[in-house]
């Protein structure tokens, strides 16, 4: 039954179940820094599957792709976020809505809907990466999971780039990645929301001296 | 039951019995390297069980049987533990005799009469040793269920002996499911031998203090009892996890040549295997008793995660 799965397809669901478990460490993560390391080295996983989705098909864009990714999600980002910590000095722990452990529960909940929702899709495609597809929606809910506890803002941004870390890797394992003009765009807009978020943190610690996002749920002055 | 099959299965015994306190020493002498200490030697368990073994008997005089007779249980079980996982050879007679579910099952046996014992004193210490190490065991079960589950799935059997020869004796495959649970299982023999991040085996501060607590009363042969068992119990996890997850090496059939064969290996696995404990031990803080549960919650979602892995990737239609 397995002996049918090449070496090279083995290597991209051991690298899709690294996203999948890093996922779930930035979940569980509760200081910053480690957050965005965590982040980077998901960045890095992904850039590592990628390499070798292209070179297993022979599919030229995906270098690209994968150099793209190494680049920006594995250096650039990461650089600003943690440039972006040191100028705000917010090393403090992340508070969470909910406590951990509950938080990790959820997550195994959206896993298992997830990988159920994912299996009739990926049997449509006939690509050797079909199999890491419920692992790639499992990243994107548990990253959405991740905004949605958090109460500060940089790991709400770290969410935000996590979920396009899965959305990439659904990408590449439903149809071996966008086209590269869409993927550029793509790779632009994270690059410019990050740094727009980042002129956003400074606005929003000046006006609430913190970068507690439950702060702007009043915005009336009284 | 074949000949050699039984001196296959006596050999196994006799090893973990004498190798279990060398695995402790070599453990301690590493910690202590590690955090710059001058080392005990590498024998030391051997003479503390030989100084206790001559050392007369104090029981307390609240003291009943259970109390006598709960070191007894606690070493069988673990002798018991050691026949049935697969250390050098798969061709062992015992090992139908109980399957992986009932190997927890053993190891929540010598838990309970352990429990139990420590609370039949009525020291305020043994029943707060014994209340902590039921929460630790009520968490660290399952995932320790969890992992097995997800080694039974691949092999598509609960018998300890099936799963490591059907890992052992294929073509490699990468089981991303097994890299989950290996972590899991870390996680919950770190716990499960009262090791460092959830209790410190070296320690006797009242605050801290687990395994400890509950065999404070014990002296003489019954205390020389425990420590052997607790010795073996890291042998036991150490093995399973080895067969589970680096099975290489361990003889199929009854070929004595590939049991001797076996033997050398398994020494190496160990001692690197007692190396990495050590390092553990010595990056990480021991973590508050209300930490644990997180910390074992989080090995049981490790696991469930690598049966999910599983299910997901390594079945195809």
């Amino acid at each position: 039954m397995n002996a049918a799965i090449p070496l090279t397809a083995q290597l991209i669901n051991l690298f899709a179940a690294v996203i999948l478990l890093l996922a779930f460490a930035m979940l569980a993560q509760r200081r910053v820094l480690p957050l965005i390391n965590l982040f980077a080295l998901q960045g890095l996983t992904l850039a590592a599957s990628t390499i070798v989705a292209a070179v297993s098909t022979g599919q030229h864009h995906l270098y690209w792709s994968a150099g793209l990714t190494l680049l920006l999600k594995a250096a650039l980002l990461p650089w600003i976020l943690h440039r972006l910590v040191r100028r705000l000095h917010v090393k403090w722990e992340v508070e969470s809505l909910i406590n951990v452990p509950t938080t990790m529960l959820v997550g195994i909940g959206l896993v298992i809907i997830a990988f159920n929702v994912a299996l009739p899709i990926s049997q449509l495609s006939d690509t050797i990466t079909r199999g890491t597809l419920g692992i790639a929606l499992a990243v994107v809910m548990l990253a959405f999971l991740m905004m949605i506890t958090r109460t500060k803002a940089i790991p709400q941004v770290v969410g935000f780039l996590a979920m396009e870390n899965g959305l990439f890797l659904a990408a590449t394992s439903a149809t071996y990645g966008m086209p590269m003009v869409v993927e550029l765009g793509i790779a632009l807009d994270v690059l410019v929301g990050a740094i727009i978020l980042g002129v956003f943190f400074f606005q929003i610690r000046d006006q609430f001296d913190s970068l507690d996002i439950r702060h702007m749920e009043r915005l009336k002055d009284n | 039951m074949n000949f050699s099959g039984l001196l296959a299965q006596l050999f196994a015994i006799a090893l973990a019995l004498a190798a279990a306190p060398l695995l402790t020493g070599w453990v301690n002498q590493c910690r202590a390297w590690l955090q710059s200490r001058s080392a005990p030697p590498l024998l030391q368990p051997y003479y503390m069980l030989h100084k206790l073994f001559n050392k007369d008997v104090v029981l307390a005089h609240g003291a009943s049987d259970l109390f006598r007779f709960a070191p007894f249980i606690v070493f069988g079980c673990m002798v018991l533990a050691c026949a049935i996982i697969p250390s050098l050879s798969t061709d062992l007679p015992f090992a139908p005799s109980a399957d992986t579910i009932a190997l927890v099952g053993v190891f929540g046996l010598a838990r309970i009469f352990i429990s139990l014992a420590a609370m039949d004193i009525g020291t305020s210490f043994g029943s707060l040793g014994s209340r902590r190490e039921m929460l630790v065991g009520f968490l660290a079960e399952p995932a320790l269920l969890m992992v097995i589950f997800t080694t039974a799935l691949i092999s598509q059997s609960t018998s300890v002996a099936t799963i490591v020869e059907t890992l052992a004796h294929r073509e490699f495959i990468i089981y991303p499911s097994l890299a989950f649970a290996g972590i899991a299982f870390t996680f919950v023999s770190l716990a499960e031998n009262a090791r460092v991040p959830v209790d410190n085996p070296a320690t006797h501060l009242e605050l801290t203090m687990i395994h400890e607590a509950m065999v404070l009363e014990y002296s003489g042969r019954h205390l020389a009892l425990i420590e052997w068992a607790a010795s073996l119990k890291l042998y036991a996890y150490s093995c399973l996890g080895l067969a589970l997850f680096f099975p290489w090496g361990i003889a199929a059939g009854d070929s004595f040549l590939g049991l001797l064969a076996a033997v050398p290996l398994l020494a190496f696995k160990l001692a690197v295997g007692g190396f990495l404990l050590a390092v553990i031990e010595t990056v990480n803080a021991k973590m508050r008793i209300f930490r644990a549960p997180e910390f074992l919650g989080t090995a049981f979602l490790l696991a469930v995660l690598g049966l999910l892995v599983r299910l997901l990737l390594e079945t195809r239609v």
